[in-house]
């Protein structure tokens, strides 16, 4: 019963993501087939942190310094091969890399839970500082100059293998919508799989999965190191719909926003941390056109009531109040049969007096 | 003779800053033994176990199990060697189900086949069927200690080590610990540290009491309750606390 839900809804996922990835374009005006583009990159980053914190108990508090990275390391990939196709696959590369690398010394180095978010987080911020003072022409990579805060225009996707066939903006938007169905489901296949049992065994309990003959440090590395590569996907998808990747992925306003995604949508669930990108995406693109709110304050605010009121997120939340109502109309059915039943049977008796 | 020693300590100590929590203990078990680790609290008898189960890496002197140093190992890998633990505190996913919980030991070391034949054979030996479906987190104290027993033997292990395994029974609760204890014995060696003197009567055969993080005795169960040392540190202790 719960299994062919869940199959269910993963069902209803899949063809609702079809329905946006085809429908999308065909409806909607130019501008906002790009800004579907930047939101659906933003949820392959929800999504990233919704894995590694949701399923792994890894509260990586600098989750966008593998976005970013991934967005520089596919701009300057693609300014230099002179072609995306390669670009992409490098720059997912990189981000997987950089996410072993200091995953190795934090997991390895066991690092309680709140100086991995401190020293994630760090991370971040000195991407941040650091890119931001590469204006010289001094500062390149290859023939990729890093432009300092103004960041680096990134040159538009290919056909595969083929740089003289630019895409054009639905046809990018066609790419992210793939890449984030693509990630989905490698994430819920992932989450499913033995790997990702034992996973979330180490979000419970750590000491026990280690006694069971686990070697925790090496599960929180591959989840963080495939987080990190998801990440980096985003990156790309981001740098591509905006045109230009800038050091302001990397800032402090950006690093705790994909945390208040996953906590909206739900943490322990893949399609909630998505949704809450989605929504907060429009949300403050909405509240920014009627500069009527402060947005960091609504985000502040929209946060404190999550963390109150709904603190399993959305998603999860919704889950239970539909159960709650299914079974109580089942009761109230049942209630009613009982009822009937109870009638009839009383005629039976009147009849057989 | 030696031959069949499975688990040795040699010289071992383990110092807490200036607390001296296992001091200098020489202690060897042979293969198939059942053996009660006693003593009054804080006598070294947890540090004693996390140090055989590298848990804690001692400050000196070794453990040997079947002729490998694991002194300086991870637990994982003491585990990985066959080794079912059981810590005193219950360590326990509190978020999965009785199932998924004995699971996940069963599948570290066999097929995902296997595992699920393990599993199922787990909890109807433990006759934990009618909570199969129940989150760890909702059961109660003894239930849990009896999956987390269950967890042991998921894992298929030789040598079983089990601090206070009945720690917050009920009184029926402890006797069907008991049974399952001596039946994991017919197929494994064990240590097991306990508290409840009228436990370890019901499943003992060789006694080992710790005392200041020493060993004070080493004896079978009438031995040592009639020696007056172990009266004065162990049952004397009791009485007044
Ligand atoms: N992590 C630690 N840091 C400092 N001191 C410790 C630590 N663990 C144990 N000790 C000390 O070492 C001594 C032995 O403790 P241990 O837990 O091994 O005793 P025990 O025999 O298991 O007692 P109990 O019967 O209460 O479980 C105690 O004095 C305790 O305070
Ligand atoms: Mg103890």
């Amino acid at each position: 019963m719960k299994r062919s839900r869940e199959i269910n809804s993963l069902i209803s996922i899949g063809i609702v993501g079809l329905i946006i990835l085809f429908g999308a374009p065909l409806s909607l005006d130019l501008f906002s087939v790009i800004s579907l583009t930047t939101a659906i990159s933003l949820a392959i980053l929800a999504l990233s942190l919704g894995l590694i914190w949701g399923f792994g108990g890894i509260l990586c508090f600098g989750q966008t310094a593998f976005f970013g990275i991934g967005g520089y390391a596919y701009a300057i990939a693609a300014l230099n091969f002179g072609g995306s196709t390669g670009a992409i696959i490098a720059a997912v590369l990189v981000a997987a890399a950089a996410a072993a690398i200091l995953g190795y010394f934090m997991f390895y180095g066991r690092l309680s839970d709140v100086y991995l978010a401190v020293i994630t987080l760090t991370v971040t911020l000195i991407l941040y500082s650091v890119i931001r003072r590469t204006s010289g022409p001094e500062y390149k990579i290859g023939i990729a100059k890093l432009g300092g805060f103004n960041g680096i225009n990134v040159p538009p996707i290919n056909y595969p293998w083929d740089a003289t066939q630019f895409l054009y903006p639905e046809h990018v938007f066609y790419v992210a919508m793939v890449a984030l169905l693509l990630a989905y489901f490698l994430c819920v296949w992932l989450t499913k799989s033995h790997f990702g049992r034992v996973c979330v065994s180490i979000r419970e309990n750590e000491v026990r999965t280690e006694l069971l003959g686990y070697d925790i440090r090496f599960y929180k590395l591959c989840m963080f190191t495939v987080g990190g590569a998801i990440a980096g996907l985003g990156g790309i998808m981001f740098a591509n719909s905006i045109g230009r990747i800038t050091p302001d992925v990397f800032n402090l306003y950006n690093a705790a926003l994909a945390i208040i995604w996953v906590i909206i949508g739900g943490r322990g669930t893949l399609i909630g941390p998505v949704f809450g990108a989605l929504i907060l995406f429009y949300l403050t693109s909405f509240l920014g056109r009627q500069a009527v709110v402060n947005i960091n304050l609504f985000l502040g605010l929209v946060l404190i009531v999550f963390v109150l009121v709904v603190p399993k997120g959305i998603v999860p939340s919704l889950v239970e109040l539909w159960d709650r109502r299914k079974s109580r109309r089942m009761t109230a059915r049942s209630a009613r049969r009982m009822r009937r039943r109870g009638r009839s049977r009383v005629k039976e008796v009147q009849v057989e007096d | 003779m030696r031959t069949n020693v499975v688990l040795e300590t040699r010289s071992l100590s383990m110092h807490f800053g200036g607390v001296v929590a296992v001091n200098r203990v020489d202690f060897s078990l042979r293969e198939n033994e059942l053996r009660c680790l006693i003593g009054p609290n804080g006598a070294g008898k947890s540090t004693f176990f996390k140090c055989l189960t590298a848990q804690l890496r001692p400050t000196s002197g070794e453990v040997v199990i079947r002729d490998f140093n694991v002194s300086g190992s991870e637990s994982h890998q003491v585990a990985r060697m066959g080794v079912g633990i059981k810590t005193q505190v219950p360590n326990l996913f509190d978020g999965l189900d009785v199932e998924e919980n004995i699971w996940l030991s069963a599948s570290q070391s066999a097929s995902l086949k296997r595992s699920r034949v393990i599993t199922s054979e787990v909890i109807e030996r433990l006759q934990l069927g009618d909570v199969r479906k129940s989150q760890l987190g909702s059961l109660a104290h003894g239930q849990r200690q009896l999956v987390e027993l269950g967890m042991v033997l998921a894992g298929e292990p030789w040598l079983v080590i089990l601090d206070e395994p009945t720690a917050g029974m009920t009184q029926e609760e402890v006797i069907r610990t008991a049974e399952i204890i001596r039946e994991i014995n017919k197929s494994a060696t064990m240590i097991v540290v306990e508290h409840d003197m009228q436990f370890i009567r019901m499943i003992a055969r060789k006694v080992t009491v710790f005392h200041q993080g020493q060993i004070l005795l080493e004896g079978d169960m009438d031995e040592v309750s009639a020696d007056a040392r172990v009266r004065e540190v162990y049952l004397g202790h009791r009485k007044t606390s």
